[in-house]
């Protein structure tokens, strides 16, 4: 997707001469590799020293042979901390409990959906409040030498500490999970618009003094369009921690829809399903990753005329 | 044979201009003092100089980027606040200051934009501005993959999109080759008959000031003023065989003698705070 750009009609090897399927083939292969290698380490260190082995899916019992005896047995790699990952990924398609007509994989891909949703929401809210707090801030020293503490000072709380008190404050519904998330995406945008709303040639300043430009002109002409960069910095880091930030706040008010709950509900179940929070885990991140891509996605539309915008 | 236009009433009248920064709450520069200087329609006028002569603060006040400590900058018969927000200027800097996110054409239409004209009449006046300064094929380009004298002729075009009467130049083509910059110098002379448009230069090369203006404003440093008005009186059209001329030469050589005498001298350092005074001291000693 880097050098998707590249090759728009006659531009020069700004950006990268790579041809772009050649390009895609290497990524590929870079991901696969890497994925690969931490499945092997995994299953190498559980070779090495974990539970002895048994078939997919077998519960340990007499019924069941087992197929390798480990020479070590180190704890943080039994079958408890480290599922086999087949044994995951077969958690995928368990029925999500006992008796359930619906598996795992459904139940996450739905709860998944939920908080997107959730998240997506805060996550907008916050950019607009971080984009109104920055730009208030660049015209205004005052502003900015007076709130910019309490807005950092607002993200050295632990988001666990004030999710509760949220999460009472608006009953326990959805909305005060779009509020944490919101609180965690607003900063991110906000700090990284301050710089980025001042990232402009300051000699273009006098350009638009020279035609007598209205501050709203500088503005939108000018201080907005060069932000943009930055802003996509930020969104991305917005878009992973809004669900982080969704996460976190299902689970004291009880929104069961969520990967809040579920996380709770097998986490609770860990002794003897592991591999079901290790799904559930494995659903969060790459729910995080899929929301990321997006704003990625977007970004790459929209910035696909700077040099070295296809980076990053 | 033609020459230079016949005086006409002035475009740009300088009178008593005084400068001053204050560094901290102590010392004082004295940038520019008792600046008179008058810019009649359709003249080209060069302000050369050595570094810190001011002449670069003299463009600047005049194009109300700053404004004066003393005295007053009348343009068009208003002052220069008043000109700048009717947008008699066009400006042109060292760099081109080209917006990376917009394509040259969208380049030359931002200040069309600004002054609110219809998108057809913006499209229209960026395309014959580009024509003019013979980037008509680049229209869709991005400035990054364009050379600096391409970038620099960007940022000329835009400077005219919105026909300022008055063009004012800040050393436009420093940056340049020697090369580039004899063939912009050529450009630039083109246009300005072209378009007839009142321009100011700001520039520290000798030869360019020559070959283009008008008339030539010498400046001494610390305190910046004035020294020596130098008439160019080479017959126009000028060309690449101009600088060849006999008379090409003696004036540069009237310039850098003007130069050369405006130069340091310890009388000019009377006003000047006691951080500079040592090294105009020294540049004294040596000169």
């Amino acid at each position: 997707m880097t050098t998707a750009t590249a090759t728009r009609g006659g531009r020069p090897a700004v950006v990268s001469d790579r041809r772009p399927a050649a390009g895609r083939r290497r990524r590929v292969l870079t991901w696969v590799l890497l994925v690969g290698g931490v499945l092997v380490v995994w299953e190498g260190l559980k070779f090495l020293g974990g539970t002895p082995w048994r078939a997919p899916g077998a519960l340990p019992g007499p019924d069941n042979a087992i197929l390798w005896n480990p020479p070590f047995r180190w704890p943080f790699v039994n079958d408890l901390n480290l599922p086999h990952v087949w044994n995951i990924a077969l958690a995928f398609f368990d029925p999500w409990q006992r008796g359930a007509d619906r598996n795992v994989a459904q139940l996450l891909f739905d709860a998944a959906l939920y908080t997107w949703k959730e998240a997506a929401l805060g996550f907008l809210l916050g950019t607009a409040i971080g984009l109104v707090l920055a730009t208030v801030f660049v015209h205004s020293r005052i502003a900015e030498r007076a709130l910019v503490p309490y807005v950092v000072a607002s993200q050295t709380v632990p988001i666990i500490a004030i999710a509760p008190l949220i999460t009472y404050a608006f009953g326990g519904s959805t909305l005060a999970v779009v509020v944490i998330a919101t609180y965690l995406t607003f900063f991110p945008v906000t700090i990284a618009m301050i710089v980025g709303l001042r990232s402009f040639d300051p000699r273009a300043l006098e350009l638009t003094r020279s035609y007598a430009a209205s501050r709203w002109d500088v503005y939108r002409k000018l201080r907005l369009p060069a932000s943009l960069p930055y802003l996509f910095t930020a969104l991305k880091i917005a878009a992973t921690a809004s669900i982080v930030g969704a996460i976190i706040g299902e689970s004291p008010g009880g929104i069961a829809d969520g990967l809040g709950r579920v996380i709770l509900t097998y986490n609770q179940y860990y002794i003897t399903g592991p591999e079901k929070l290790w799904a559930a885990i494995i659903a969060s991140g790459m729910l995080g990753v899929a929301f990321y891509l997006v704003v990625r996605t977007v970004e790459i539309a929209v910035l696909r005329d700077r040099p070295g915008a296809a980076e990053g | 044979m033609n020459t230079d236009p016949a005086p006409a009433p002035p475009v740009v009248r300088i009178a008593g201009v005084d400068k001053t920064f204050a560094r901290g709450d102590r010392a004082v520069t004295t940038a520019l003092e008792a600046i008179d200087l008058e810019i009649s329609g359709g003249e080209f006028v060069s302000l050369i100089g050595p570094s810190g002569c001011g002449k670069s603060t003299l463009l600047r006040i005049v194009g109300d980027l700053i404004s004066p400590s003393a005295g007053t900058v009348t343009v068009n018969g208003k002052t220069a606040e008043q000109a700048r927000r009717d947008r008699d200027y066009g400006m042109v800097f060292q760099a081109p200051v080209l917006f990376d996110w917009r394509t040259v054409e969208d380049n030359v239409k931002l200040p069309l934009e600004i002054l609110g004209q219809d998108a057809a009449t913006r499209s229209a006046r960026a395309r014959e501005m580009l024509e003019l300064v013979e980037l008509g094929d680049f229209l869709k380009h991005h400035p990054y993959q364009l050379s600096g004298g391409m970038q620099q002729r960007v940022a000329i075009a835009r400077a005219l999109a919105f026909q300022p009467s008055i063009l004012l130049m800040d050393e436009p083509f420093g940056a340049l080759d020697e090369m580039t910059r004899e063939r912009m110098n050529s450009e630039v002379l083109r246009i300005w008959q072209q378009t007839g448009t009142t321009i100011l230069f700001v520039t520290h090369s000798i030869p360019e000031a020559v070959f283009l203006s008008s008339r030539v404003v010498v400046m001494s440093p610390r305190p910046g003023r004035i020294t020596k008005v130098i008439p160019i009186d080479l017959p126009r059209p000028r060309n690449e065989d101009t600088r060849e001329t006999r008379r090409y030469f003696e004036l540069v050589t009237v310039v850098r003698e003007a130069l050369r005498r405006g130069g340091g001298s310890l009388d000019d350092a009377a006003t000047v705070d006691p951080a500079s005074t040592d090294r105009t001291m020294a540049e004294g000693a040596v000169g």
